[in-house]
């Protein structure tokens, strides 16, 4: 350090030191500046007491003010539900069949009942409602248990096969190769039968005999002419539609082991209101009757 | 220039010269008087101007509904896909600009800028109240506020408000129904909004055109600083002759004994001017080609027997012509050259194109988008299906019945999502969003191939006008 200069009056103040002649002033902080400090200090100590802030070993301190994230997203949610609630209590007392007379009812269930899809539905019908194999199409022409509003609200607010619900839809197909129904060459008759029905090329020797098997067995459910049973569940086979696979080797399977696909009753999950938007939206997709 | 020591500091901010523009009489102030009528005319007027348009339509003239989004011009209407047409017409505007800057220099800002408009009234009516420049020159130098100066300055600025809620409140007709607006906002039913928006514009206005005055035109406005880049030295712009001028009375050329010229330094064309220069010292930033000192000088030259035109529309190219002793040049002949015809052209070509496309554009229009997800869909009897979203547009005052029809494979035929026949009715003045089902029977060629365009097409059952969109059917092969 070399010396301070000779100091002149009116000269600021400096700190002494002094590098290489150059010299450090000692200006004072400038007050509005430590003033905008001493109130951002107070303020981040208020804000700590205020608001959650201190990380502990369960979680933070909660503040003051009980304020949190969640709160501000059930809040937003109750605010949604609040302002619906009015609209939603008409879905839910409008006859099934007339809503899709009211144009704004409709317009809010379809909106509403595509939310719902895509949250609880979309995960096996696909975000399309495309479906997939085990998993109904929801965009063609062809029910399992009824196509129009009222079975498709049914379906959705009992389910498919669930055990805590009398309502449940249930299809009772029997294993008839694991259950040692059937022979296996007699199960092999029935298969090319089957594909016959729907113009799948087959192994036509087999188709006569098969013919006969489909009469004892499985005409009761799947009727005399294939073309199944809504109120058992019992799919048509003679159309293009395949739920699970139309080719030799899954219709071997699927009359050996049956198929039994499930799905849960929404009304333990869903409000009614939800429920019927949802039914109103799957019987605008294309499929309605 | 080096800074001495001595020197204070530069000031960071230069105190406002207050101008008090004299009385000025003469073809330019007429023109301007002419121009700033039929302008705030239009302005205040227009929007009550009514215009039939059927039962289901507002019957403004011209209406910006921005909460139904649609823009109303006499028989035109305009929806917000159309934007293209207020992008047509901004450019036309800039191109216009361009082409009046290059021939005229700042015309627009010396007759038509609404700053200029409306600084113009203020000063007129400050005139009115406090009197002509002596006037208001001793009443802005006595610092005692007297009755008489308190008086006259509110009297002043209660006229300048009341013009400036009166433009404040001409604007907000122009985005609603005028007559009702009207009456809501004297029984006090009118949006907060009409209210806020009229007494923003209206301290607006008393500020920009009361206080703030020719100080927007040289630190706020943005025009100066590029019009620049517009000009040549052809274009007429408002300059003193100084070779016929000087050496003007009073100037030590004079004393010493030289011929004096035209100027006798009577300051006329100072004391006019709106925004406070000389235009003896040259072009300058601040001047917006007002004309005023034209006037002024005009009738000094007339008084003291000398031709008039010592401060003319001028091009800065002209002067070693003149100072050569040639007459100055015909106006027509700085108007009209290849640059403000190309702009006039190019100025043209959009407007035509604008017309044009105006005549030509549907009056249905309809917007396809195919469903993707997914791709097809097999129904019970084999057929494919493939799905659409398609927008209808109707522009009409009342509801119209569209039917759909396909066009392109035999074997397509279209069905309607809700509905049994191919036929949906759009109401008036509103687009109608409408699933659309294309489907291909079993074995057909669209069914098994890959894509297969086709042209929709729908139809105005009642006027039989058609339109079509392309797109393209989905089968077992893609």
């Amino acid at each position: 350090m070399s010396k301070p200069s000779v100091k002149h009056k009116g000269d600021p103040d400096t700190t002494g030191h002094v590098w290489d002649g150059i010299e450090e002033f000692d200006n004072p902080m400038p007050r509005w500046w430590l003033w905008t400090l001493y109130v951002c200090i107070f303020w981040a100590i208020a804000y700590t007491i205020a608001y959650p802030a201190w990380p502990m070993i369960k979680g933070a301190t909660p503040g003051l003010l009980g304020w949190s994230t969640r709160g501000d997203v059930q809040a937003d949610i109750d605010a949604v539900n609040e302002s619906n609630a009015a609209i939603n209590a008409r879905l839910a007392s409008t006859d099934l069949t007339a809503i899709g007379d009211d144009g704004e009812l409709n317009t809010f269930a379809v909106s509403s009942g595509a939310a719902v899809f895509l949250t609880w539905c979309a995960q096996c019908h696909g975000s399309g409602a495309a479906g997939a194999k085990g998993y109904p199409n929801l965009l063609d022409d062809d029910w399992l248990w009824g196509g129009d509003i009222e079975s498709i609200h049914t379906t959705i607010s009992h389910g498919i096969r669930t055990e805590d619900d009398d309502d449940a839809r249930y299809s009772e197909m029997p294993a008839f190769g694991r259950d040692e129904l059937l022979e296996r060459g007699e199960i092999d008759q029935v298969v090319n039968y089957v594909m016959s029905l729907s113009g799948t090329p087959q192994d036509a020797s087999q188709v006569e005999a098969g013919a006969v098997i489909f009469a004892d067995n499985c005409a009761a459910c799947h009727a005399e002419d294939a073309t199944g049973d809504r109120d058992q569940g019992a799919p048509n086979l003679k159309d293009a539609i395949w739920l699970w696979g139309g080719d030799y080797a899954t219709l071997t399977q699927t009359v050996n082991n049956a198929r039994f696909g499930v799905m849960p009753n929404w009304n333990t999950r869903l409000s009614e209101a939800q429920v019927r938007a949802v039914a109103i939206y799957v019987h605008q997709l294309g499929g309605g009757e | 220039m080096s800074v001495s020591e001595s020197e204070p500091a530069p000031k960071l901010f230069e105190a406002r010269e207050p101008t008090f523009p004299k009385r000025v009489t003469g073809k330019f102030r007429n023109l301007k008087w002419v121009l700033l009528g039929g302008m705030l005319g239009l302005y205040y007027l227009l929007p009550w101007i009514r215009w039939d348009r059927g039962p289901n339509l507002p019957d403004q003239a011209i209406l910006l509904d921005l909460g139904g989004r649609r823009f109303y011009f006499f028989m035109i209407e305009i929806w917000p896909h159309e934007f293209y047409f207020v992008a047509g017409l901004l450019i036309m505007a800039g191109l216009g600009l361009f082409l009046f800057t290059s021939a005229l220099g700042r015309v627009w800002c010396g007759y038509a800028c609404p700053q200029t408009v409306w600084t113009d009234l203020f000063i007129l009516v400050e005139r009115w109240v406090e009197g002509d420049r002596n006037a208001r020159l001793r009443l802005h130098r006595q610092k005692k506020w007297d009755l008489r100066k308190a008086r006259l300055r509110l009297t002043k600025w209660f006229i300048w408000l009341v013009i400036g809620f009166a433009t404040g409140g001409a604007w907000i007709f122009y985005f609603a129904d005028a007559p009702t607006l009207l009456n809501d906002l004297i029984h006090l039913r009118a949006s907060p909004v009409a209210y806020i928006t009229m007494t923003v514009l209206a301290f607006f206005t008393f500020f920009f055109g009361g206080i703030a005055r020719e100080q927007v035109c040289i630190y706020a406005c943005p025009w100066p600083r590029i019009q620049a880049a517009m000009m040549d030295e052809e274009t007429l712009t408002v300059g003193y002759r100084d070779w016929r001028g000087e050496p003007r009375k009073r100037s030590e050329e004079v004393k010493a004994g030289a011929e004096q010229g035209d100027c006798i330094d009577c300051m006329a064309c100072v004391t006019v001017c709106p925004v406070g220069i000389d235009i003896r010292d040259g072009q300058q930033l601040e001047c917006i080609t007002c004309a005023l000192c034209i006037d002024a000088c005009d009738e000094i030259m007339d008084k003291t027997g000398k031709p008039r035109g010592l401060i003319d529309y001028l091009a800065v190219g002209d002067e070693a012509s003149e100072r050569a002793g040639n007459a100055p040049r015909q106006i027509w002949s700085h108007i009209l050259r290849p640059r403000t015809i190309t702009y006039t052209v190019l100025w043209a070509l959009v407007g035509i194109g604008i017309v044009f496309a105006l005549f030509i554009r549907p009056d249905i229009e309809m917007t396809v988008a195919p469903i993707r997800n997914p791709t097809y869909v097999t129904m019970s009897d084999g057929s494919i299906r493939n799905t659409y979203d398609v927008r209808l547009r109707n522009k009409k005052g009342e509801p119209h019945l569209f039917s759909l029809s396909v066009a392109g494979d035999p074997t397509l035929r279209v069905e309607l999502e809700g509905l049994d026949q191919v036929v949906v009715s759009v109401p008036a003045d509103t687009s109608l969003l409408q699933r659309v089902y294309v489907i291909s029977p079993r074995d057909s060629a669209p069914s098994l191939g890959e894509a297969t365009t086709f042209r929709l097409w729908v139809e105005d059952v009642s006027t039989g006008e058609r339109a079509h969109k392309d797109t393209t059917f989905n089968g077992k092969g893609n």
